[in-house]
């Protein structure tokens, strides 16, 4: 176990430094996501704009991962079409999860993430943003729970 | 002049000898990701000395049986093992007899069964339970899974900026509707102890009865119900050097006695036929269905244990332990300390400016160092402090200073490398 493995560079930077943080104004869907377990919150909002997700921000508290997670996100998905954003969601889940898992696209930094996976009580950390973005761009009204 | 601290020490010290006591742990000499075991999470569970472990195994291989039941041999093996863990267990806590002792899961299942028990049978819409804002959830949702179905209200005792409980509101909030106390002997979140013995009384006073949640105290405190005058304590074996999945009700007979049974089954029936059952006396009224016979006499085994330890020397070893780490964690930049009471025992909690528990905790666990990060299954207690999680280090008598600074070393390169 390297802890360098998890936490590194772009990571640690993007939790000194979040990106795309704080609210948007433009924003017309948006949703909570929710951690019981470590008690990480972050709300997301996204501005969809036909079949395009045009802007999304996030706020909220959690830890490095979570925190860098949505940065992360936010950085790769701005502007990209709603069905690219559900691919990419697909391939992130299978990198947190799935041990020796290739991308089938270049996930640029979010490749980052893999090192999370050898660490299974963080996973839901990393995969918190996520499951928020997937709720917001189909409003669910409900916080989303990784518990 | 010595200065007292030092003689304290010179005291101390010979008299409990860690490293000796610590060979008694097997898992203590685990390596952990290339690192020696640190083991601060005791609060959660505790660890066990092979004599608890043995105690087990021995039962499994020589005596295992059915409890209550047979006439053959092991039969009557089994069950006075199982017997005379209880008769361990009612002379740990000092109760009047082991009619008084009712074997459990745990400090949640006693808890639970003193309100699905007691709490049905004698709540009625508009009466009131009063708490403290410092309860584990296991002493929160049993009651509040009554208050939905009963419409009976809970009342919370507020705590300050220290963790303590504010004694005058608690005792403001004991009325004609109140019909039960229930509060926690010391803090999980915080290690806080609290004045358990004058809450009680003060309750008693006005006729109330009182259930104290003893899982954190007894590893760390001696118990004695009858001078604390509680109608009911509930603590947990895995907390206090015993096998998961049990724990101890102790319940003033008096009180157990009105009661009626909360489950049905086996062992708790006097007789059994269609037209109608009778039930068995005290404590098997409470007991339905094959106990856990193997973890009872574990903890038989556990409190053999703790009883042979110089209890007034393990104590002061604590003591010491918990203030040296109070005093080496505070002084590691960024971090503040939550739950600062007078009164503590075992537990210490705290956060880093810019740097979160979560990562704290997989940082710690990179060099061997065991510590829980989260709410410590009391959110009204992070609620208070306005905070998502803390990370908590909590003692047994088996850790060390060399384990504290090796938490305080790695507390400080988290800092720097993260925030």
């Amino acid at each position: 176990m390297d802890l360098k493995d998890l936490y590194r560079d772009v990571i640690v930077d993007h939790n000194r430094r979040p990106r795309n943080f704080g609210p948007l104004a433009t924003a017309n869907r948006s949703a909570e996501g929710h951690n019981p377990l470590c008690g990480d919150r972050l709300k997301l909002y996204v501005d969809v704009e036909g079949d395009k997700l045009a802007d999304l921000r996030f706020e909220g508290s959690g830890c490095a991962i979570s925190v860098a997670s949505a940065s992360l996100m936010t950085e790769a998905l701005k502007g990209r079409a709603l069905t690219d954003v559900r691919d990419y969601y697909a391939e992130v889940h299978k990198l947190l999860t799935q041990h020796g898992f290739v991308p089938n696209r270049d996930l640029g930094k979010l490749a980052a993430l893999s090192g999370v996976r050898e660490f299974p009580m963080r996973v839901k950390c990393a995969s918190l943003c996520w499951h928020t973005l997937i709720a917001a761009l189909d409003s669910v009204e409900e916080p989303v729970k990784t518990e | 002049m010595i200065p007292q601290s030092i003689e304290t020490n010179r005291i101390v010290r010979p008299s409990f000898d860690v490293a000796r006591l610590r060979l008694d742990f097997p898992i203590l000499s685990e390596i952990v990701n290339g690192w020696p075991l640190a083991y601060l999470d005791n609060a959660a569970s505790s660890q066990r000395p092979a004599a608890v472990l043995d105690a087990i195994d021995r039962y499994y291989r020589e005596s295992h049986a059915n409890v209550h039941r047979g006439v053959h041999t092991l039969s009557q093996r089994a069950t006075a093992s199982y017997e005379g863990a209880r008769d361990k267990v009612r002379r740990f806590i000092n109760a009047r007899s082991t009619r008084e002792i009712i074997f459990v899961r745990g400090t949640t299942e006693g808890i639970n069964l003193v309100a699905q028990s007691y709490g049905r049978s004698n709540f009625k819409r508009g009466d009131e339970v009063v708490l403290t804002w410092l309860e584990h959830h296991a002493n929160i949702v049993p009651w509040q899974l009554l208050a939905g179905e009963l419409g009976i209200v809970l009342r919370v005792a507020p705590i300050d900026e220290r963790g303590v409980v504010d004694y005058a509101a608690y005792e403001s909030l004991l009325g004609p509707r109140t019909k039960l106390v229930a509060f926690a002997h010391v803090s999980n979140a915080l290690g806080t102890v609290l004045p358990v013995k004058r809450m009680v009384a003060a309750a008693r006073a006005r006729g109330i009865p009182s259930l104290v949640d003893g899982a954190q105290a007894v590893p760390h405190l001696k118990v004695d119900v009858q001078a604390l005058d509680c109608d009911f304590y509930a603590f947990s074996g895995h907390k206090m050097l015993g096998p998961t999945g049990i724990g101890v009700l102790y319940g003033r007979e008096a009180m157990l006695d009105a009661m009626p049974p909360w489950q049905g089954g086996g062992d708790m029936i006097l007789t059994v036929s269609f037209h109608g059952t009778t039930y068995n006396t005290l404590p098997y009224k409470f007991e339905a269905g094959t106990p856990s016979i193997a973890d009872a006499i574990g903890l038989g085994a556990a409190i053999d244990y703790i009883n042979a330890l110089d209890w007034e020397a393990l104590c002061a070893y604590e003591h010491d332990l918990l203030a040296y780490a109070t005093r080496r964690v505070a002084a590691v930049a960024g971090v503040k300390l939550i739950g600062t009471a007078d009164e503590k025992v075992s537990v210490l909690s705290f956060v880093m400016d810019g740097v979160h528990p979560h990562d704290l905790g997989t940082i710690l666990d990179a060099e061997g160092i065991a510590v829980r990060t989260g709410h410590h299954c009391a959110m009204p207690v992070m609620e208070y402090f306005k905070l998502p999680a803390t990370t908590r280090a909590s003692f047994a008598f088996y850790n060390t200073r060399a384990e504290v600074d090796r938490l305080v070393a790695a507390l400080t390169r988290a800092r720097a490398q993260f925030a």
